[in-house]
Order: C-alpha cells, then structure tokens, then sequence
C-alpha cells in the first residue's frame, strides 16, 4: 500500500503562468530556506559529525515530493510507494531504515526527519533533512560494524513512523529509539536540530505563498523543475554520445579478506534519454561495504556534474530524471538484497563519483578530473578516560583532491560539499588524545602538469587505552592519474607503540585495542595528477619542495632536478626531461592490473592482497 | 576650547565633520580622496575645514578617523610577507586550512583555492608542545628554534606571527618565541596569537593572526604618517580609529592590532546610521548601504547595531568582533546576465566596477548593469553629481535591450526584472540579518545611504514591510558622523566553561570584577576617566555539548538564575525548541565605552508642506507596468514638513531618491526624507 495523502481541501493548485523574474525570485529565495536549515542544524547539533563537520543533508520539495532545493535528489516518492499509512497535516515522519525508502538514506546512521508543509488544507510542501548520527547502538562503538553479515548487526533501524502525528509528540517512540545508542545525549540533541531545521524551510514555504500566492508558488516550482528539464535535454543531446562508455573501477576490499570489489558503468544515448547500466558490477558483499544506491539519488550526481561548468548558480532540481534511465542489477553491490548489511557503503559512494568522472570523460579527455573521491576515512575511538567516563570519537577525514583541467588539487581538503575538519584542540580539549603530527603529505599527490592533492598525515597519541576503528578504502588500487598524468599515492595506517616499533594495520578494522601511548599514523590517499608532469613550470616544483609539500626525490617524477639549497638545476632538469618523454597515449594511469597490483601489494603496502571476492550467496549481478 | 573631528576616506571623496563639544555645532567640509597616500587628503582636509571654520590646530582635542587601509591591503593583495612560526607537525595548518571547499557536490572541479596568507615556504616549527590541559608536554627547544628562523631571515619576511597549539591555555611559549625572534631578527614585528585572539581553534586563531602581521607596516606606516603631519600642523589631538565593531582604538593600540581595522568602513556607516536613528527617534533601523559593487546591510536594535565574532573580507575571515554587516554582491554596477543553457536572469556578482562602468558612463562598458536599468526606467535623470557628470541614456537602452532580446520581454520589462532581481539579493540579505535572527523586519525602519541606496530604499522598505524608509541627508558624509559621533571601546574576555550546574553566582562575580578592573584600567589609560566610562557585561551561554552560543547582557548581580531563564527564551525565539541538557557558561566578557560626543543634528528651516518651490522639472517613468508622470526634485531646497508624493525623483549632489507610485515622502526637521506608503 502506497502512502495515503490527507488533505482538507481536495481542490488542485491552479497552474498559472509565471513571468521569468518571480521565477528567479521565487528560486533565490528558496536557495535562501536552503542556508537557513543548515544553519538551523549547526547551531543546534551536538554530535561533532554534524555540528563540526557538517555531515547532514538539506531538502525542500515540491508537494509532489520533487526536489526543489537540495543535493542529492529527492527520496520522498520512495518513501511514498514504500509507506503504508496516512500522511496529515501536522505529522512529521521520522525514519533510518535504508530498505523502507529504496536506499534513499544509504545506511542506518543517517536519521532523515520528513515533515509535509500544509496549507489551507492542501499539502504545498515537503522539506526534509538527513544527519549522520554518531552512534545508533549495534555491535561496535559507532554502529559501523565492518564485519556485520545483517544490518542487524547495525544498530537501531527506524521504519518510517510519525515522531508527531497530527501535533502530536511521540514521547514514548523517542525514548525507546533513544534507548539503544551509546550517545543519547547526542541523538536526542542532533533529532531536535533536524526537526527544527525541517520547521524553519517549511515556515519560509508557508511565507512565500504568503506573498505570491498558493498557486504562483507551486506553480513557480514546476516552472523550476520545466527549466532544469530544458537545460538538461539540451546539454545531454549535445554532449552525450548514442556509442556506448563505459568504466569500471573498485572497492579495495570488504575488510574480511576479500577484493577488490568492481563496479561498472556504461552510458550510451537514446534520442534525448541517457541510459546508466551498471551490469557488469559484482554482486552484493557477505560483510558491510555494500551501497543501497537510489535511482533517483544517482540521477542527481549524473545532473550535477553534467551542469556544474555551464551554469554553476543553478539551482539544482529533480525536473530532468526523466531523461535518465538508470539500471542497477539485483543482489549487486550496488543493490544489495534485504537484509544485507550496508553500514559501511562509504567507500562505494565515493567510488561513484570517481566512475562518474572517467565515464563521463572520456570523450573529452580535456574536461577529465583525475581520481581522488576514495572515500570518507573515518576513525572512530572508544573507551573510558581517567574518571571513568565514556568517551566516543567519530571523526571523517579528508585525502588529496584530484588535479583538474583548471589547476592543481587542494591538498588535504574535501570533495564533499559543507565537511570540515574538526579543530585539533577542539579534540584535545574534549577527548583524551593529542594530535601530534597533522600535515600535508608530501609527493603523496600524484605528479601531473597539474599535482593532485597530497593526502594527509594525521599523527594521533593516545592518553587512554581504548579501542578503535578505521573505515578507509583506496589503499590497494591507485587514485588514477589522467592525461599523462600519474596515480596519487595510497592510504596506510600505523600503529605505533611506545616503544617505537610500528605495524602497518588495515585499512578496515573494528576493535583494535589501542593503550596510552601508542601513536596511530592515520594517512590518506592523494589526488591523481593532471597531464604530463614534464609540462609542469620546474620553478614550481622547487618552490613546492620548499613549502615541504614535495620532495627532492619526489621531484624526479616531474623530470626535475632539484638542489641541495632547493633550487632548480637546470641543465640536470633538462637531461632528466629528455629522457622522459612521455611514450603513451593512454587517457587513464591505473599505476598497474589488479593482477600487478596484488604481486606488490605486500612489497608496497606492508599488508597481504586481499583474496578475490567468493560470492556465498545466490545473489549473482545480472551479467 | 574642544573640538572633535571624524574624517572618512572614502574612494571618490574624504568626507570631513568637526564637532564643538561645547555646545554641538558642526562644520562638514570634503577632499578629493588621494588613492596613493589617503592621508595626504586627511591632512590637507583638516587643514581646509579648520581653516573655514576658523579653528586653530591646537584646538583640537580628538580626532576620529575611519579608514579602508587595512581592507584595501587585504583585497589589493599589498600585505606584508608573513613569517610564521607554528608547533612542530603543524606546518600546513594554512594550507590545509579547515578542508572545506565551498559550493556544492562538485564545485571542487571549478574552485580555484586561495594561496596561504602567510608563504608555506616562510612557516616554521618551534620544537615544542603545549596540552590541552595547559601543561608543557615539551618544553621549547631553543636552538632548534633559532636554526629554523635562519630560514624566516633568507625568505625575508617583513612581520612575524606565532601560532602555537593550545596557547589560548598557556602563552608561556609564544612568549618565549616571540623573545628569541626579536633577537634574531630584530626590528621585524611579532603579533602572538595569545594577544591577538586568545580562545581555542588552531587555524582560526593562525589566521586572524596572521592577518594581523599581514597589514601591520601598511597600517603602521599610515598611523605614522598622520601623526607626523599633524605634529607638524601644530595640533596634539589625539587620534583614534575606528573598529570593525564600531568602536574606537588609540593610534597606538591600532599599531599593534590592527586586524580590528578591517571592516572600520562599513563600520562607520552603521555607527553613522545609529547617530541618525537617535536624531529621527527611531530605535530599530535595518540599515541598506548600496554602492557600486556591493551592499552592506545591518540591523541596528535599540540603537545598537548587532555584533558578531567574524570579520570578513574578500576570501579572508578573520575571528576579530565586527558589526553584524552582511555584504552582497549587488551593487549600481551589476552585470546582469542570461546564461544560455537555463535562460534565467541572473544579477550580479559581476560588476563592471567604475571601469569601464556601466553603459550610461559612456567609460567603455556595454554589459547591461542595475544603473543602466534605473537609467532606461527613468529613476536616474540624467543631472546626476550636480550636471557635472553626463549619462549617456541611448547606451543604457542598447545595453539592457540585449536582455530582453534574450528573455523576449520589452525593453522596460527587462529593465525592471534587472530591478527585482536586484532588490531580492538586497532583500535575502537584509532577511538574514533581521528574520533569520528572530526578528520580524515589520518593528524596524529601513535607512538606506550610499551611492545607490536611496533609488532601492523604498522598494527595500516594501519588500521588508520596513517602515519607514529614512534617507539622510547627505549619505554620502553619514560615515563622518559616525566617525566623529562614536566612543572609545575597550572589551576583554576570558572563558569561563563550566556547566551552570557546576558553578555559583560568586564564582562568576569574580570573574566579572577581574575583566572590569582590565578594562577599566586599559580605557584609563586612554584618558577616559573611570567615572566617565559605560560597561557592560556579556556572557556568552549554550547548552552543554553545542558549538555555538548565544551572548546575553548580564548586568552585575543579575545572577545566573535570570540568565539562564533569559537564554532559554532566546534559544527557543531563535531556534524553536529547548533542551533538558544544563547550560553552559562559555565566556565572560566586559566593553567599556568612553564618553558619548555632545552632537545634536542640525535642523532645517520649516515650510508650508508644499515642495513646489524644489521643483526642478517635469519628468516620466517606468513604473507598475506604464509610464508615469513623474518630478524631479532638488533636495537642497525642500524645507521641513515638505510633503512629496509619489511618483518622484530627488536629486543632490551626491546620490538619487526614488519615491514609488503609492509613497509619499515627508521631509523632518533634521532634513531626512522618510518615506511611507501613502495610505498609513
């Protein structure tokens, strides 16, 4: 049974015509709504997740439940056919479980908060935001269980159910939810950011047909959703090829001993329809890596990149799915069967984008980023300090951003929109840890005539024995390089004791007992390179090995000689160069096969390949 | 004899304003401004108005002065070359930064980042560390130290910040760095970021401090010179700056801290603003200051303008109080623009600046801006700055005709959307400094100055439900009367941290009394006498766990009972709901103001209600869909009481009013034109 939508006054909204200047004014000050929820929620937030980093998720939509204003595409029409009840004015619907709304939220720690914006009887809006929570109970500290074979294991998973149901609060639901995490306190903080974020939009909706009028408003918003449309068939006809592209590229491995996992893209034209397949993808994962991937949600990050460079104060909206057609198999990674475990679907997710960019660049190679959307390293840290009090960390780190068409890759810096890092003495102050190393690292950017971003090297000491765990991907396959340009360095994990001796430790790992003292080196991955190295000014180069951003060694691979005094030399760089040259046309530097790949990886890494995936399931990718 | 002088050094004019403490007369004058040294106009204004006003240099007590020089070296990129000394480990914290790439879901492919403000290749590290619990956990190797500033002497470095980890705690070390840097480089100047800005967040903290290094000689130089050239005129006034926060700070003090200067523009605006307010005895003002490529706007309760913690300019943000100023993108010289793919209209942020200008300058520009679009409407004639200035209204009309070709609407049409659109990034501005605080824009008036502002004002005010709308006169000098009408500010704070559940009203009266003996002796020894001096207490609170608080005025003995009654009241006016967890008392903090300037505005001859004898002209405009009859006015010549209705235009030397169809306009007794809808 789909949701049954309540409304005192049956009566439809009028469709006027809407000259272009209310449109834009109607579109501006939606955008406004936007910053106003995410301001809303990080004032009020507590989990340093959300409030520090920003990890939480702005929608408004249209009654039909459209996105209007938002990032990753509406999910309400999932949750619509999924939902088996009544919507009325006056409720507020509250949800976490990935299964009930077609994957819309991605995995359990995400708590989406829904709230339909009535007026005068008829339902004019939704507005809607997501948050990851820092903890939902389950097995582990953080609720991310890398070994989970069942999102049983994962903690606490809401169905859609009424947080208020006409006005009225659900006290008991809060408090039986509220009993299962290890951070209460946060959720019960984090809940009421995202609610009072949702009221905020919806009191901006509420004040827009106010001034326009019911009908403008809502008409303005299919006007809005028409222009996206528009833009979209025009872009997708003229630089979408009816030939069929395609890129794969993979998840490391599962963190129980299996990879790399492949995920494939094709993408060809029909008529003014793109068509997204992803057979070829593997199939699901027996442990938590796997990705619920929405249609919709991935229809949005296609737009997203298609649009950017043409009208970048567009405001994104869901007018133009229908001119996408995206294919998912059953029972593959990417559309794993209920009840797989999915909590740990970060690496996939970011892998996506990496896929997006090689798929949709190929044709031309001039507009092409290189690799770097590894993934969101998390780490998380637990236990009790001195007094005997809980403390939990979960912290998303940041590796190096991809070299581009128009410049090198920031290092250490974020390829999601609105994160932050967390300030170090903000960590110092509240948890028992001191940040002892926190740098860019050098050369771990891949060389190109545009450098990818170097990764970062986060030294962490620990002032309490505790446990940890690491949530990291891009450590066995290379951040590739474009255009001539070289693979960005792969991500490591140290433990380091007190007694100096170090062990490399995986790069997906729960319960690691850490004692006060010892030292984790946590590093990322670094951006792939832009074009040819040798191309790059080698006065750059020498004044980037003094900021310490790269080395003399490192210097080599942009055929550039560098002195002891961090000069350039020249006539050594000249020699260097010319025996360089680039011999090979390839658009893509994967830095070796897989099979080349995992003959080194112990020599390269400091850890064993991982074991080629078994599928132990009948869930096999339609092929 | 006593007399105060406020000078604002704007980019066409320096504006100048003498005060009589005595007994309030003013005298206004104003330069052409003098890019390449501003204070050579300050100097030689100075000279000119005392000259007319018959006021010998020694009569002078203070002087008052606004400047842009820190601003403009920030976004001229003409900054010092900053050496900066960091705890080892810490060597990219600029480059790093706080990770974020502005923008959404792939913006990183199109953002270009900022380079560091202090060079990567001139930061150091200082072996050492400080915990977050304030103890050394190693102590400051000393010759490791010296041999990492030979590095900061080969780059040659022009002023030097140290930033090190957890020094907000514990400034031991910066202390020590800071005496081994004057050693091995000396005369170079050293900012710490324990003085500049003692709280916790390592890259804020960096930033603000090296911005502060980073503007130090320009600010330096400039202080120097106007204390030269008025040693040399003869006078011993003392000389004041004006704060971002709208406050003032000896020259001294400006010298060494001068990342307070940043925004002392815009700040004299608002303080200009509130002297107004308090002259139309308008408490609540949302004050719209228009230029040619942007606008500032704030909101000024009980005549006081809202502070916040940042300060930004350009791509810089720095952690130094500023007035709550919000700056868009919108200004007289937007482009506007039809992108192909969407065929939306877009405003702004492109502008074409005074080069080569909008079309009607006849400079060169040919991209339609909002001033073309006001030309071809009719709400600029074409007399503007007196006649001396010809606006060339064939080029307006080509300009904003290629936008109607594009959206196939007529030429009006166009030209008004340009309007609207323009006013709705004024007006998402104005909400956010005003709706989105909790407050309702109905319980305010709107002022609008600046070039441009009082052509939009009225539609602001419409849009806002603001009324009314004030326009000063002359809001081109309104920055001088702020200047020359605010008051020495001192304000220190220190955190507090500790749960309500945790502490008593003792413990924070003595906090309290010891940041009050701070202040009130810092502002002493800038010649305010403590009997003289207005404090008042703000403590910052929030519930435990959140990041961000909310200040709250706590007069001495108020008690925290009353606190936290009234911060649960603001939480839920802000945020809509309250939370069971304590609250937490985050900093204390103290301002002590000096004494008010004895200034009255000036009033203006009364007359019989009827403007006919201003009339300049007969004129038409585009308005509501038609053309309308419409006069122009000159405003030198309205008399108080003076009653205009709309439509109309009224011109003076340096700026335009517009009064919409439905308005009338009403002239008070100080010479401020208020506008209001014609029905109330």
């Amino acid at each position: 049974m789909p949701a049954r939508i309540v409304q005192q006054n049956q009566s439809p909204f009028a469709l006027v015509s809407i000259d272009p200047v209310t449109l834009d004014i109607i579109e501006n000050a939606l955008r406004n709504a936007r910053i106003e929820m995410d301001a809303t929620l990080v004032r009020t937030a507590m989990s340093p997740g959300i409030r520090e980093q920003g990890d939480a998720f702005p929608l408004i939509a249209n009654h039909e439940g459209k996105m209007i204003v938002g990032q990753f595409g509406s999910f309400i029409d999932g949750f619509l056919r999924a939902y088996d009840g009544t919507i009325e004015e006056g409720d507020m619907i509250f949800l976490s479980d990935p299964y009930s709304c077609e994957g819309a939220i991605s995995h359990a720690n995400d708590w989406l908060v829904l709230l339909p914006v009535y007026r005068n009887g008829r339902l004019v809006a939704w507005t809607a935001m997501f948050g990851h929570q820092s903890d939902i109970g389950g097995k582990v500290a953080g609720s991310m269980p890398i070994d989970a074979h069942a999102i049983f294991e994962e903690g606490v998973r809401i169905p859609p159910v009424k947080i208020y149901a006409k006005g009225e609060y659900n006290q008991d639901l809060v408090k039986l939810i509220m009993h299962q995490t290890r951070k209460p306190d946060w959720c019960a903080a984090d809940l009421n950011a995202l609610i009072a974020s949702c009221r905020v939009a919806a009191r901006r909706v509420d004040e827009m047909c106010a001034r326009f009028g019911d009908d403008v408003y809502v008409s303005a918003t299919q006007a809005l959703l028409e222009r996206n449309y528009r833009a979209m068939k025009t872009l997708i006809e003229s630089s979408v090829s009816t030939d069929t592209v395609s890129f794969e590229d993979y998840v490391c491995d599962d963190g129980v001993g299996y990879g790399p996992y492949k995920i494939k893209c094709s993408m060809r034209r029909e008529g003014s329809k793109v068509i997204l397949d992803f057979t070829g993808t593997d199939p699901q994962s027996d442990a938590s890596i796997n990705f619920y991937l929405n249609e919709n949600m991935f229809k949005m990050f296609f737009g997203i990149y298609m649009i950017m460079v043409f009208d970048p104060q567009i405001m994104f909206n869901d007018g133009f799915y229908d001119l996408i057609e995206v294919n998912i198999p059953e029972g593959s990674l990417l559309k794993p069967r209920y009840p797989a475990a999915l909590s740990g679907r970060t690496h996939a997710l970011g892998r996506i984008f990496d896929i997006l960019g090689g798929l949709l660049g190929q044709r031309t190679p001039e507009f092409l980023c290189a690799a770097g959307f590894s993934s969101s390293p998390h780490l998380m840290y637990s236990g009790r300090d001195k007094h005997g009090d809980w403390f939990q960390l979960f912290q998303i780190g940041f590796g190096g951003i991809p070299g581009k068409p128009f410049g090198d890759g920031p290092d250490g810096h974020s390829l999601w929109p609105g994160f932050t890092n967390v300030p170090n003495e903000f960590l110092e102050r509240y948890f028992p840890l001191r940040i002892e190393r926190y740098e860019a690292l050098a050369d771990s950017g891949g060389a190109g005539r545009f450098r990818g971003g170097n990764g970062i090297l986060m030294s962490y000491r620990f002032l309490a024995d505790g446990s940890v765990s690491i949530h990291d991907d891009r450590w066995f396959t290379h951040p590739w390089g474009v255009n001539g340009g070289k693979p960005g360095q792969r991500a490591r994990k140290i433990l380091e004791k007190a007694d100096g001796t170090k062990t490399v430790v995986s790069n997906k790992l729960d319960n690691l007992a850490v004692e006060e003292g010892d030292i984790l080196h946590f590093i990322t991955w670094g951006g792939g390179g832009w074009g040819d190295p040798l191309e790059r000014d080698p006065a750059l180069v020498a004044r980037e090995c003094r900021q310490g951003l790269v080395t003399r060694e490192g210097a080599q691979a942009y055929g550039v000689v560098v002195t002891e005094a961090l000069a350039v030399d020249e006539a050594a760089t000249a020699e260097l160069r010319a025996s360089m040259r680039r011999d090979t046309n390839d658009v893509f530097d994967f830095g070796g096969t897989i099979e080349a790949l995992r003959e080194r990886c112990q020599a390269e890494t400091g850890l064993p390949p991982p074991c080629p995936p078994v599928w132990h399931h009948q869930a096999m990718a339609a092929e | 004899m006593s007399y105060r002088l406020g000078v604002d050094v704007g980019g066409t004019f320096t504006d100048l304003l003498v005060i009589d403490e005595v007994n309030g007369r003013t005298y206004r004058d104003k330069v052409p401004s003098t890019p390449h040294d501003p204070s050579e106009a300050v100097i030689a204004g100075a000279r000119q108005i005392c000259g007319h006003a018959g006021i010998a240099p020694n009569e002078l007590a203070l002087f008052l002065h606004g400047t842009t020089v820190a601003t403009n070296a920030v976004l001229e990129h003409k900054i010092a070359k900053v050496g900066l000394i960091v705890t080892e480990g810490y060597r990219h914290i600029l480059q790093i930064a706080r990770s974020l790439v502005p923008g959404g879901l792939a913006a990183w492919i199109v953002w270009p980042k900022p380079e560091p403000m202090a060079p990567l290749e001139a930061t150091i590290e200082a072996p050492e560390r400080i915990g977050a619990d304030g103890a050394v956990v190693r102590p400051l190797d000393e010759a490791g130290l010296r041999a990492n500033i030979a590095r900061l002497r080969e780059e040659g470095v022009e002023a030097v910040t140290i930033c090190l980890m957890n020094s907000y705690l514990n400034d031991t070390h910066e202390r020590l760095v800071a005496g081994i840097v004057a050693e091995e480089l000396p005369d170079i100047p050293v900012s710490l970021s324990a003085d500049i800005l003692p709280e916790m967040q390592e890259y804020e903290r960096a930033l603000t401090t090296v911005a502060n290094s980073a503007v130090r000689p320009t600010v330096s130089r400039y202080v120097g010179n106007l204390e030269r050239e008025l040693h040399n005129w003869g006078s011993d006034a003392k000389l004041s700056l004006l704060r971002s926060d709208g406050g003032l700070m000896s020259a001294e003090k400006s010298r060494s801290a001068p990342v307070n200067l940043l925004m002392s523009g815009p700040a004299g605006g608002v303080a200009g603003a509130v002297w107004v307010a308090r002259s139309a005895g308008t408490p609540n003002v949302l004050t719209l200051d228009m230029g040619g490529t942007s606008t500032d706007v704030a909101l000024i309760e009980n005549y006081q303008a809202r502070l916040r913690r940042e300060t930004s300019v350009g791509h810089l943000t720095v952690r130094a109080s500023s007035l709550d100023v919000k700056t868009v993108g919108a200004g007289g010289g937007s482009i506007a623009a039809v992108p192909e793919l969407t065929r939306a209209l877009r405003v702004g942020p492109q502008s074409a600046g005074a080069v080569p200008g909008p079309a009607a300058y006849g400079r060169g520009g040919e991209l339609p801006t909002v001033t073309d679009a006001n030309v071809v409407l009719g709400y600029l004639p074409e007399n503007l700055l007196g006649g001396s200035f010809k606006l060339d209204r064939e080029a307006s009309r080509r300009a904003v005709q290629t936008i109607a070709d594009a959206l196939g609407l007529s030429l009006m049409e166009a030209a008004a959307g340009i309007i609207s659109i323009v006013n709705e990034t004024m007006f998402g501005a104005l909400r956010l400094v005003s709706v989105q605080q909790g407050y309702d824009p109905r319980d305010f008036a709107l002022m609008a100055f600046g070039g441009a502002g009082p052509l939009h004002g009225n539609a602001m005010g419409a849009l806002m439900q603001s009324w009314p709308v004030i326009i000063p006169p002359s809001p081109g000098i309104l920055c001088a009367y702020g200047d020359a009408t605010t008051r020495l500010r001192v304000d220190a704070q220190r955190s507090f941290n500790k749960l309500v559940t945790q502490t008593g009203d003792d413990d924070v009266d003595a906090v309290i009394d010891e940041v009050t003996a701070q202040v009130t002796a810092e502002l002493a020894a800038e010649g305010v006498a403590p009997e003289d001096q207005e404090l008042r207490i703000e403590i910052d609170v929030r519930y435990s766990g959140q990041a961000f608080e909310v200040p709250l005025e706590s007069p001495r003995g108020s008690g925290i009972a009353d606190l936290v009654r009234r911060f649960d009241e603001e939480h839920k006016r802000l945020f809509t709901f309250n939370l069971s967890a304590p609250q937490e008392l985050v900093n204390v903090r103290v301002v002590a103001h000096g004494k008010a300037a004895n200034v009255a505005a000036q009033t203006i001859e009364r007359g019989n209600g009827d403007p006919s004898s201003a009339k300049l002209r007969d004129h038409s405009v585009w308005m509501e869909g038609a053309e309308r009859e419409a006069v122009i006015y000159d405003r030198s010549k309205l008399r108080a009481g003076d009653v205009i209705p709309g439509p109309a235009v009224i011109t003076e030397m340096d700026s335009t009013t517009l009064v919409l169809i439905g308005h009338v306009a009403r002239v008070d007794d100080y010479a401020n034109i208020l506008i209001t809808p014609e029905k109330n």
